[in-house]
């Protein structure tokens, strides 16, 4: 039986256009709305399968606002049996007061015999994008950890976890208990089904205030890129275009003739 | 002192490691000509070694460090680290530097923690250095952040293509010198067992292509990439997708282009039916030339093309295809 940890981060959701808040220190999401990662999808979704495989549960985690409890749910209702929140202003918060909020919650209930033996986070979050979270709470945990991971499962309490490398799929073998960051592509997120949206409202999920004093991001100001006046050339209007488009390719070198 | 780890391959230096030298190089001028050291862990390709040898000298660099242990014949990021770190602490170096690539981020994530330090991920400029202050993407590249390091070291990734690799006005002849990381058995718990041939041969011919043909959400379903497809073979070039695509199912994961799938950097990219949201612009901006087959003028892909053309892609690609079959004679 392999209990499962997952944490995912509530984050604007960047498909939309992005708008900073005045002071410049956080992205104003009113308008394009909340998700999380790709990659937490994943992760969620691994979460579920290695618990459902061994017997286990899969708890999804988030540290941040209470309005997180919305993506808790949503984890709920694609598999996960219980959620924690660790409520904090995510905004004040870097990657070391993440990963120590999540040693935290992983160390109290070790100690109150309900340990998870693995723990998946996605491997960047969507909007700070700090790539260090996961090895963090590796080492806060003492445990191994690896990035970059697109399938894993539990055989013999070994976590095998694939990912891809420079020259193909990297195949890593980690002793339980361990700590792995997740990369979107191996499996397919699920959707939530109608029965599992009514679990999600009555599911348990735990809030927990983070007590420590944050480190903080060091984060200076966000700033948007300088937006670059359109220099697009119309190269015409259907498939009368395709002369154009041709002789476009020849003038750049991509066909000779 | 500035530390770079660099990744090789059977060329020698990545192409974005030598970018990360190259600024690596300009940081070492801002804080009064420090020298720039490079650092290569675990065994280098064969026939690469003189090669790697000389683009780090045409960079300018210093003293190449070679971090030799048969222990590190597969790949770990706890041991890569602990040799980097061994480099930072007996040359008392001020910044670690590595390439924004999924390994380096992870190494110098390992760095970090072990040099009680911060890290900034896919820094593209430097704001100041004293303090050290590094403007980063964050939002997929969407949004810039000016994030404060530490002063004693600061470690930080560089985004692709913040800037071109350059070789230096005054190329050197680094001294080479091989030494024995510290290594522990903690270091090599999270070790490659072994890799596995795969579609990654697929994502890294996406990556190296000199032409991308990128299909979208307007491509309709997964029969409508025939055309798409035959282009793509016309020009010589690999197939890309956005996000929708491979979330819908009609196309594999490894052809995704964007903020969780592969940054390409083709000569050309040529975008049909893609409405070129910040997730797909954040691994497609760094395209040479980009052509937009949109039927929606004001989609952000066609404004920020430099070139478009504006109709319906299952009618216009099939019209370039026939217009290269006949020029081609």
């Amino acid at each position: 039986m392999v209990n499962v940890l997952v944490g995912i981060k509530r984050v604007p959701d960047s498909s939309g256009e992005v708008l900073l808040a005045q002071d410049g220190q956080s992205v104003d999401a009113r308008h394009v709305g909340y998700t999380i990662s790709a990659h937490e999808e994943c992760a969620i979704e691994l979460a579920v399968q290695v618990a459902t495989a061994t017997g286990g549960k899969a708890t999804a985690l988030s540290v941040g606002s209470p309005d997180a409890t919305e993506q808790l749910r949503n984890a709920i209702a694609v598999g996960c049996s219980d959620a924690v929140l660790v409520e904090a202003d995510p905004d004040l918060l870097g990657p070391v007061d993440v990963a120590g909020a999540i040693a935290k919650i992983v160390q109290s209930r070790e100690a109150e015999g309900d340990g998870y033996d693995l723990v998946l986070l996605g491997n960047d979050a969507a909007d700070t994008g700090d790539f260090q979270v996961a090895v963090r709470l590796g080492y806060a945990l003492n445990r191994p950890v690896v990035t970059g991971i697109s399938t894993c499962e539990v055989i013999d309490h070994t976590v095998r976890a694939r990912g891809d490398g420079p020259l193909g799929t990297e195949v890593f073998e980690l002793p339980l208990p361990a700590v792995v960051a997740v990369m979107e592509g191996g499996v397919s997120p699920k959707y939530p089904s109608i029965p599992g949206r009514m679990k999600a409202k009555r599911a348990p999920l735990d809030t927990v205030l983070a007590d420590q004093t944050p480190v903080g991001s060091g984060r200076v100001r966000l700033k948007l890129p300088p937006a670059q006046p359109s220099t697009v050339e119309i190269l015409g209007e259907g498939p009368a275009a395709a002369a154009a488009v041709v002789d476009l390719l020849k003038r750049i070198g991509v066909v000779t003739r | 002192m500035i530390v770079v780890l660099v990744e090789t391959d059977v060329q020698g230096v990545t192409e974005v490691s030598l970018e990360t030298v190259t600024f690596a190089r300009e940081l070492a001028h801002r804080v009064g000509g420090a020298s720039v050291h490079a650092v290569v862990v675990g065994p280098v390709a064969e026939g690469a070694q003189s090669q790697l040898m000389t683009q780090l000298g045409a960079q300018g660099v210093s003293a190449v460090h070679h971090a030799q242990d048969e222990r590190l014949s597969m790949y770990s990021a706890a041991a890569w680290a602990a040799s980097v770190v061994g480099i930072v602490e007996s040359e008392s170096a001020r910044f670690v530097l590595c390439a924004g690539t999924p390994r380096g981020n992870e190494v110098l994530a390992h760095v970090a923690v072990r040099l009680q330090a911060a890290m900034a991920a896919n820094v593209v400029r430097i704001e100041d250095v004293d303090p050290v202050v590094v403007t980063r993407q964050v939002m997929g590249g969407g949004v810039l952040e000016d994030m404060r390091l530490g002063d004693r070291v600061a470690v930080l990734t560089v985004a692709g293509h913040a800037c071109d690799p350059q070789t230096a006005d005054e190329p050197t002849t680094p001294a080479l010198a091989a030494y024995s990381p510290e290594l522990t058995d903690a270091d090599l718990v999270a070790r490659v067992t072994r890799v596995e041939e795969a579609v990654v041969a697929d994502s890294a011919a996406l990556t190296s292509a000199r032409v991308v043909v990128g299909g979208g959400r307007g491509v309709g379903g997964p029969e409508g990439f025939g055309a798409l497809l035959e282009l793509t073979e016309l020009l010589g070039g690999a197939l890309g997708v956005s996000r929708v695509v491979t979330s819908l199912g009609w196309r594999p994961h490894h052809e995704q282009v964007g903020q969780t799938g592969s940054r390409i950097t083709p000569d050309l990219y040529i975008a049909c039916g893609i409405s070129g949201a910040i997730q797909h612009w954040a691994g497609c901006q760094s395209a040479k030339t980009i052509l937009a087959i949109n039927s929606d003028a004001d989609a952000p892909m066609v404004t920020k093309a430099h070139y478009a053309v504006i109709g319906d892609l299952h009618e216009i690609v099939p019209a370039i295809n026939e217009e290269l079959r006949t020029r081609s004679g």
